[in-house]
């Protein structure tokens, strides 16, 4: 007998959907037949057979939802010669080979088919009662629906990017725009970054408002120097006749076993830049809020999304006016003893760590930026002041760091205050490793962030 | 394995000679802008000299036909986009030479209010987006006014100037593929003056006819004399006519020359004397218009006129450079950001 796990079928999956079973229990499998298609968060994808023989049962109904990556889906019976069970472990990739999220997604992988895995529980946001009503909703919808509002309200707004249109997005984000407002309005470009980039600041300078989708932030140093020599600084260079309005969007930072080359923070590179914005979202409510906000904005802004939180769900304001304004952070959790500062994906880390403080006696304040230029200097200085000790919290790398900016901001505005020397916690300064120890070794764990606090007492 | 020829790609032609593509009132507009912007060059390279203007000054004198006779070619409404050696450009949409020459001296009376320089200079009003430092960046740039045009559903053209040194940027590549692939109202025009700064064209590019770097996306192209006036607006009737009509880009390859170095602090020591003067002596575009309008009838007193008037004029735009302001103190700090 052959076990049939379910697949990991992209880097950052650890649960999908059964959609539906291709083979039935006693027929003929060759290699090569689609046995089933498994719905991701991001596509549906058809499970191939690799062995020969012949479907003996099925274990997870098609129409299962959440089913946990290396769960035995079903079993097939293979020719009597072969001696398929060992060859069945060696191809089951551990668990530890899909660490999106590694920490949380169950420590062990499930032994049986599990129906509904429990999803990793991420921290909520901190309420805010202003915003009206709320629902659960993913990082992705969010920013779907934050794009399709602007997009509704004024025709100048479209988007452009690889595979934003009839593949429905590289990660889906764009799904369903395509048919809502038409190929003039949600453009699929070659992959031609420095080129797309350059037209799109070209149509900002004429008025347009472009949405340019980066696959991911990686590909946009093909870009960069559009972004920072003519989006940045024609506004300054044409005496304000001239500027563009231009939101540059996708992930940014590690994914999840990418390497080196797609696993990079650019919110210090950006940040560097006058005459550009930066905003990182963390929420939902985030996501939405401030890519209303930056597709607004007359200025061009650069908006750092994170791939692993796009599937992540919190309650997200509902209303149509809703908007974020930029520049302002956001406290996501309220202390007396120590200022957590964090921004995207660290945010999750920065709450994770506060409650193991809590455990211990540690009453920490966590800020989530949300945007990073301009920094939200007046909620760090009153936190701070507050607490008397501050810890940045990055996934990028040390060196020249947002990091660096924050703790140089707090030792000029309240240096009287602090009661301990201030610490950052980052990414470890070296290239992504692929290997996931190593992967795991780089990318800031909330334990890091624990011990950081606990050296200023 | 040979694949069967696409007859679908044309080669390029070139532009024969068009005998006369301009009347005696269109060229002798022509003449008055091309002088305007030789006149207005002259002086820069002095005030230059005087150490009034600084920092990297790119003259376009010799190359002057070349925007004169596209700028016959569009219509308000139509944008113009090129690299550092803009003044010519400018002046040729009607930008005021005052507040060219007060950009060139950093003043506040200059059109980016003395922030800009030389090779900074926007107006929207006159359909000119600048002015770029970064060879090949404003070919994209370009590319997205056309882009611009296509998805407003007008039928407004962009002109996207650069050099032939700039045609061996990727972008510029990745450019005419974007262009092509979504039918762009682009003429992308190849400003060949032989020298990337020090390089010729021939120790640069291995395409030894650069009108036929458009030839793998498909893009019609012409081969131009850039030192006829007539000649370029006859080739830009017919890019621009192409373009408006929905069909996509056109490349024009415009082959000049230009007089002075590479910018003010080049001693052109990659060509010999001899062969500037021979182009001056048989090729300047200025000459050539001249002798027509004295063929059709104009008498020299008449363009003497024309002449002094212009260098009032630039006269005028170099005082004014001069008596400009600096700028506020509190300007470093606007434009920055919209709002701030």
């Amino acid at each position: 007998m052959v076990d049939i796990l379910m697949p990991a079928l992209s880097p950052t999956m650890t649960e999908g959907k059964l959609a539906k079973w291709l083979k039935k229990p006693g027929d003929e499998i060759k290699s090569g037949d689609v046995i089933a298609e498994i719905e991701t968060d991001k596509a549906t994808m058809e499970i191939e057979a690799v062995d020969e023989g012949t479907m003996q049962e099925i274990l997870v109904e098609e129409g299962t939802e959440g089913v946990a990556v290396n769960t035995i889906i079903g079993r097939m019976g293979g020719d009597e010669v072969q001696a398929p069970a060992p060859k069945a472990e060696a191809e089951a990739p551990k668990t530890e080979a899909v660490p999106a999220k590694a920490e949380e997604a169950a420590a062990e992988a499930p032994a049986k088919p599990a129906a509904k895995s429990e999803a990793p529980a991420a921290p909520a946001p901190a309420v805010e009662p202003e915003y009206g009503e709320t629902k659960p909703t993913t990082v992705r919808e969010a920013l779907r629906e934050a794009m399709s509002l602007e997009m509704r309200a004024d025709k100048d707004v479209f988007l452009m990017g690889e595979e934003v249109a009839q593949y429905q997005g590289a990660y889906k984000i764009s799904q369903g725009m395509l048919d809502e407002f038409g190929p003039r309005r949600v453009i699929d470009t070659p992959i031609t970054e420095h080129g797309f980039t350059g037209m799109a600041v070209g149509a900002a300078m004429n008025g347009l408002k472009p949405i340019v989708e980066f696959m991911t932030f990686n590909f946009a140093m093909q870009a960069i120097d559009q972004i920072i020599n003519s989006a940045s600084k024609t506004l300054y260079m044409s005496g304000g006749q001239m500027g563009a309005q231009i939101v540059f969007r996708g992930p940014n930072g590690a994914a999840a076993r990418v390497g080196a080359q797609h696993s990079q923070c650019y919110a210090s590179w950006y940040a560097h830049c006058p005459g550009l914005k930066v905003v990182a979202p963390w929420s939902a409510a985030d996501a939405k809020g401030l890519l209303r906000a930056a597709i607004r904005d007359p200025n061009p802004v650069i908006f750092l999304e994170n791939e692993i939180l796009y599937g992540h769900s919190s309650e997200c304001p509902i209303s149509d006016d809703f908007i974020l304004p930029i520049g302002k952070a956001k406290v996501e959790r309220e202390g007396t003893d120590v200022t957590i500062i964090a921004f995207s994906i660290m945010v999750d880390l920065a709450l994770k760590a506060a409650e193991t403080l809590e455990s211990q006696g540690i009453s920490a304040e966590v800020i989530n930026l949300r945007t990073i230029r301009p920094l939200d200097i007046d909620t760090i200085v009153e936190s701070v002041k507050k607490t008397s000790r501050v810890v940045s919290v990055e996934e990028g790398w040390p060196f020249a760091g947002i990091g660096s900016e924050i703790i140089a901001t707090v030792v000029e505005h309240c240096f009287d205050w602090l009661d301990a020397p201030p610490v950052r916690v980052a990414g470890v300064d070296v290239p992504m490793p692929y290997a996931a120890n190593l992967e795991k070794l780089a990318l800031p764990q909330p334990g890091w962030v624990v011990d950081a606090v606990k050296k200023l007492f | 394995m040979a694949a069967a020829p696409d007859k679908s790609r044309k080669p390029p032609r070139s532009a024969k000679h068009p005998a006369d593509t301009m009347d005696r009132d269109e060229l002798l507009k022509a003449y008055t802008s091309m002088l305007l912007i030789r006149r207005f060059e002259e002086k820069a390279g002095q005030l230059y000299g005087m150490g009034l203007i600084a920092g990297f000054c790119h003259l376009y004198i010799g190359q002057e036909a070349v925007v004169v006779g596209m700028q016959h070619a569009i219509d308000t409404g139509d944008q113009v986009i090129t690299s550092y050696r803009d003044h010519g450009h400018m002046l040729a949409c009607g930008m005021d030479p005052k507040g060219v020459m007060a950009e060139l001296t950093g003043r506040s009376g200059g059109y980016s209010k003395g922030k800009g320089g030389s090779m900074h200079m926007f107006s929207k009003e006159k359909g000119f987006f600048g002015g770029h430092g970064i060879v090949g960046a404003q070919v994209s740039l370009g590319t997205g006014l056309g882009f611009s045009n296509w998805y407003r559903e007008t039928d407004r053209v962009s002109l996207t100037y650069f050099g032939e040194g700039a045609s061996n940027q990727g972008q510029v590549y990745e450019s005419f593929n974007l262009a092509n692939l979504m039918k762009l109202p682009v003429v992308f025009i190849i400003e060949n003056n032989r020298y990337a700064m020090g390089t010729s064209v021939e120790r640069a590019s291995a395409s030894r006819d650069l009108s036929l770097n458009g030839v793998p996306w498909g893009m019609p192209s012409l081969s131009v004399d850039g030192m006829d006036v007539q000649a370029v607006k006859a080739a830009g009737d017919e890019a621009v006519a192409h373009c408006r009509s929905g069909k996509g880009p056109f490349l024009l390859e415009m082959k000049t020359y230009r007089y002075r170095g590479h910018s003010m602090s080049d001693p052109a020591k990659y060509r010999t004397r001899e062969e500037v003067q021979k182009m001056r002596a048989e090729h300047d575009s200025l000459d050539a218009a001249k002798a027509k309008l004295l063929e059709l009838g104009l008498d020299e007193a008449e363009l003497k006129k024309i002449d002094d008037g212009l260098k009032a004029r630039v006269q005028e735009a170099a005082e004014f450079a001069q008596s400009s302001p600096e700028p506020e103190r509190g300007e470093l700090y606007t434009d920055v950001l919209v709002g701030s």
